[in-house]
């Protein structure tokens, strides 16, 4: 037999002992919820950016109310992860450069207004009949296409800030090792536009922006699958700790979800049949949007509870 | 300005838990939770078995992702000493700082707010010892300023063979373990 080493602590403090588990379902659904709505805000945005608001169904009228809605239920979710709730208003007298939460926090005070214009363009009729004045904003705001174009400008750029930050917030906790990858970001932000296409597909009227998007949708899957790659082969060839966090996806305690819901039903099955239903094959239905925003909230929920999972190793004998 | 820490002899520690419960009581850390704790670490094969007992908390690192995650500023770093504190109502109890601590050495408060060692600094600045290191029966302690070379603690650093916890992860500690 081997030299053993056994290491035994007699800390046990709640949710740190015996791996940390501070972070419990807030805010995966938080980080899911916040990534979806950036991908809808890029894809507003961009149907704004190009003029397809004259059509009358475009979607872009419905994304910004729906991501209202979505987006404070993430910051509720959020909220409620909070310890000391009495003194949330302590972000608001601050600005701390390091802090992704700082800059996430002052993000989403800007991304309303945003969202508010983009539904001010053209106000849902329930709107406009308890508050008729808006019509008057909404002509108004209609005879400048180059207002409209900035608005659809702003909600692609702050759609962006909104989804890299989401990983961003993981990845600065060096402590963490699977998280320890400037990668996190672009994985966030392109599963977060993934379920934007998909939830948008699903609800779309107009046929050419259903089309598009299950496009797009094939293309962001594809492109996260490549994010995957990249963040593994990144944590693989690093040091110990982060070649442990890897395997505890790949091949450890999380790899049953990682591997079935993750990867086989949020990305493999849905981009299958999305393919063939953008070949015409098969009919567009709404199994693969919906795998892939499930696929996309397991996703976070993986990557936060491994994350925290995953840590450093302090042996010192030799 | 001093930069204080602390150097701990893992010859002298026998793992007695008398600095875990002076903490308890002086900090009055409720039940359950720990700002200091004890680690024992056994490596080899039987018979021949090395051990190292060492008391820990939190290190005051000179580098600290604890600081910095922080998007209030209730965790902070004092300046007299370099003691990294955390400003109970200025903390909304987000948790990134326990989770970006690779020490795991705070935790939330059942009151709400993030906490962990504090080196005592209440005893420290009326010239007093932390709690610990004033209890510890076998003086396997020492606290004092590592930027003053003929303090104690400098002496001892560069007198005895020492180690830092986790030096990877690049915080820079300024708690020593004597070897
Ligand atoms: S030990 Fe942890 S909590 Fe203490 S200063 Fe270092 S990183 Fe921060
Ligand atoms: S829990 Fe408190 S001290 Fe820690 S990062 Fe959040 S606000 Fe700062």
């Amino acid at each position: 037999m081997n030299a053993l080493l056994e290491i035994t602590t007699t800390r046990n403090n709640p949710h740190v002992d015996p791996s940390m588990a501070m972070w419990e379902w807030q805010i995966p659904v938080y980080l899911f919820l916040g990534g979806m709505v950036a991908g809808m805000m890029i894809i507003a945005g961009y149907f704004l950016f190009t003029g397809r608001h004259k059509e009358s169904n475009c979607s872009c009228f419905f994304i910004p109310i729906v991501s209202v809605v979505l987006l404070s239920l993430g910051m509720f979710a959020l909220f409620l992860d909070l310890a000391h709730k009495l003194y949330v208003w302590r972000l608001y007298t601050t600005f701390q450069f390091t802090s992704p939460m700082s800059w996430g926090a002052w993000i989403l005070i800007l991304v309303y207004p945003a969202l508010i214009a983009n539904i001010l363009i053209k106000p849902t009729k329930w709107m406009t009949d308890k508050l008729p004045i808006l019509l008057d904003y909404s002509k108004k705001m209609n005879e400048h296409p180059f207002l409209v174009k900035n608005i659809g400008i702003a909600n692609m750029i702050l759609g962006m800030m909104l989804g890299a930050y989401t990983g961003v917030l993981l990845s600065t906790l060096g402590s963490r090792p699977l998280w320890n990858t400037s990668l996190l970001w672009v994985l966030f932000l392109v599963s977060g536009l993934s379920a934007a296409a998909a939830f948008v597909h699903l609800f779309a009227k107009n046929k050419y922006e259903s089309e598009l998007l299950a496009k797009a949708d094939n293309g962001f899957l594809v492109i996260e699958l490549f994010v995957f790659v990249m963040i593994f082969l990144g944590l693989l060839s690093s040091a110990r700790p982060h070649i442990e966090a890897a395997h505890l996806l790949l091949s450890g305690a999380y790899a049953p979800v990682f591997w079935v819901f993750v990867i086989g039903i949020g990305i493999i099955v849905p981009l299958i049949i999305q393919l063939l239903a953008v070949n015409h094959k098969v009919s567009h239905t709404a199994i693969a949007p919906i795998l892939v925003i499930v696929g996309g909230l397991i996703l976070r929920f993986v990557i936060v509870s491994a994350g925290q999972f995953s840590h450093w190793f302090n042996a010192h004998l030799h | 300005m001093p930069r204080y820490g602390m150097v701990i002899d893992t010859r002298k520690c026998v793992g007695c838990q008398d600095c875990v419960i002076a903490c308890k009581t002086e900090n009055n850390i409720p039940e359950g939770y720990n700002r200091d704790w004890i680690v024992t670490e056994a490596k080899g094969k039987f018979p021949d078995i090395q051990l190292e007992i060492r008391t820990e908390r939190c290190n005051h690192c000179s580098e600290t992702p604890c600081v910095s995650c922080c998007p209030t500023g209730a965790s902070h770093i004092q300046d007299v000493g370099g003691v990294v504190l955390v400003e109970h109502n200025m903390c909304i109890g987000c948790k990134a700082c326990v989770e970006a601590c690779p020490y795991d050495a705070r935790f939330i408060h059942p009151d709400g707010y993030a906490d962990k060692c504090t080196f005592c600094i209440h005893r420290v600045e009326k010239g007093q010892k932390p709690a610990c290191v004033e209890v510890c029966p076998t003086y396997c302690m020492y606290f004092g300023d590592l930027d003053d070379p003929n303090s104690e603690v400098s002496k001892l650093l560069q007198s005895r063979k020492w180690h830092i916890n986790l030096p990877d992860a690049g915080t820079q500690p300024n708690i020593f373990y004597l070897v």
